[in-house]
């Protein structure tokens, strides 16, 4: 096994062992309580419309914006995760059909291996620093790495002759 | 149809009760019951429980003009099952799909697990359980709720769930256990021998399509991660504030306002769809690619099976976006595209057993 193959599969299975506790882990001890205070939230800014109090209102509003701003995010790092963690063992079982140089491939692996785990990680570090550039900026690197991995993915495929297949 | 020789060499690869037998139909049929389950959703669920959700939100803007905050309760109680019930489908659906495709990961991923034969096949066999029971744990939590839980927030179904997917996870530790043996040049006592490489159109098709696809779909999730995710979350809390000033008299109609939420969620929900589909289509058609080898039907079958799953996969995201401009229409033909990738999975599913069954076959005449 490549060095390349190695990083893409074990880091996938590794990438979908972790994701996958993370939703257990999330469904067993957040996912209720947050689904229950964000309803709970928006129900008592509705109830404290009726009962004419907008100032406490406007808040409950608030805090059903923040949870839901942390639950919509610590969903998608989940199935990102997962999704990624897929992509890389694929791309880690088709390896030997992209034209490039062990050394390219690798660095193809390296790359795709880096933001699929830095992209859902700076999608959950959000939650911690609402509005922060920097969780941001890690975000969009994280997404770029995968893409630009998968266009390079993609060129080595379309480079690949088809009588070399039949080897 | 597969070559005599071809079919010799692949014979090895798909042993009778092996553990890659075991994945590539659990994991199909699993694709395929999602995507079943996904467009009953779509069809008789997704738009009725919508339109519901609603009117209970426009009821609950009534009592707050009405100044009674027991019937906003009660709303908000009705809008809590509503969502369960919508949340709970939707993910049952994406679960059960994302399992299935674990399963025809790991079943690419046997030739290099190095555990005996019946320890590889137990792990096959806990995964697909495992695969089967998270989506139906996740579907029931709506339906068992709390009844005779001991806990005070999670009932039975989510037991049920949450035990699925640590046999899940177990089963994936496992198989990363074997292939860490591989790595360290241990090997199985009846191994797996590779899959054919096979260079027929379909896998190659199959394969550009689906890398292709995939990244679609990273673009269009990028898009909408920088253009519209803020957007959709500024644009929720201000229809929120104004729908409560219009409820209670300071100006604006609240149903105005519970239509533009409606039309919020709707845009978020097709955009979300289109982007997961996308990938898992693309991420479908690249497994597929590999058990063409199996697929025992005469060329012009296996290519329009390609054909049909390709076009679906691009007809179902492309529609889920237009229906923000067509409306239902769309919604229909979507609902179609997927119909369209079912029947394609199933056709391929169809080879897959021919082959089997003339392995099988041909094994007992042997004997």
């Amino acid at each position: 096994m490549s060095g390349a193959r190695k990083l893409l599969i074990f880091g996938g299975l590794a990438l979908a062992a972790f994701g996958m506790l993370y939703g257990l882990h999330y469904a067993l001890l957040v996912e209720h309580q947050t689904l229950d205070r964000m309803g709970g939230s928006l129900a008592t800014a509705f109830v404290d419309a009726a009962e004419r109090n907008m100032p406490a209102a406007q808040l409950a509003i608030d805090e059903y914006t923040d949870t839901k701003y942390n639950y919509v995010r610590q969903v998608d790092a989940h199935s990102h995760w997962i999704g990624l963690a897929m992509v890389m063992i694929i791309l880690g079982v088709v390896l030997e059909r992209m034209a490039f140089t062990e050394r390219t491939r690798f660095l193809i692996a390296l790359t795709l291996a880096l933001g699929s785990f830095s992209f859902p990680a700076a999608v959950i570090l959000q939650t911690f620093t609402h509005g922060s550039p920097v969780s941001s900026a890690l975000a969009i690197t994280g997404s770029t790495l995968v893409i630009a991995a998968m266009v390079a993915a993609a060129a080595g495929f379309a480079r690949q002759p088809i009588h070399a297949m039949e080897r | 149809m597969a070559s005599p020789a071809a079919f010799a060499s692949s014979r090895a690869t798909f042993a009778p009760m092996s553990a890659r037998r075991v994945l590539i139909f659990g994991g199909i049929a699993l694709i395929a019951g999602g995507m079943l389950f996904g467009d009953i959703f779509a069809v008789f669920v997704l738009h009725q429980n919508g339109g519901r959700t609603g009117e209970a939100l426009l009821a609950a803007t009534r009592a707050v003009t009405a100044r009674d905050s027991a019937v906003v309760r009660q709303d908000f109680a009705k809008m809590g099952d509503l969502l369960e019930d919508h949340g709970t489908k939707l993910d049952a659906h994406a679960h059960m799909i994302a399992a299935g495709y674990l399963a025809l990961l790991l079943a690419l991923l046997q030739p290099y697990v190095a555990l005996s034969f019946r320890s590889r096949k137990i792990l096959a066999q806990v995964f697909v359980a495992g695969g089967l029971l998270l989506p139906l744990g996740i579907f029931l939590i709506h339906y068992v709720g709390l009844a005779y839980s001991p806990f005070s927030m999670i009932g039975w179904a989510s037991v049920l769930a949450d035990s699925a997917g640590a046999l899940l996870i177990a089963a994936l530790v496992a198989e990363a256990w074997g292939l860490w043996r591989y790595s360290r040049g241990l090997r199985a006592d009846v191994a797996e021998p590779a899959l054919p490489l096979e260079n027929s159109w379909e896998s190659r098709t199959l394969l550009t399509s689906g890398t292709l696809l995939i990244l679609l779909g990273f673009l269009y999730g990028a898009w909408y991660a920088g253009f519209d995710l803020y957007e959709h979350e500024a644009r929720e809390k201000s229809i929120f504030s104004a729908m409560l000033n219009a409820s209670t008299g300071s100006g604006g109609d609240a149903m105005q306002f519970v239509g533009a939420y409606g039309q919020l969620q709707a845009e978020k929900a097709v955009d979300l769809a289109a982007h997961s589909h996308v990938i898992e289509f693309g991420l479908l058609a690249i497994l597929l690619s590999f058990i063409q080898p199996f697929v025992f039907l005469d060329s012009r079958w296996k290519r329009l099976w390609v054909k049909l799953l390709l076009a679906g996969s691009i007809i179902l995201p492309a529609f889920v976006l237009l229906e923000m401009h067509l409306g239902l229409i769309a919604g229909g033909i979507a609902d179609i595209g997927g119909l369209i990738v079912l029947t394609a999975l199933l056709g391929m599913l169809a080879g897959i057993l021919r082959y089997t069954g003339a392995l099988d076959a041909q094994e007992e005449n042997a004997r």
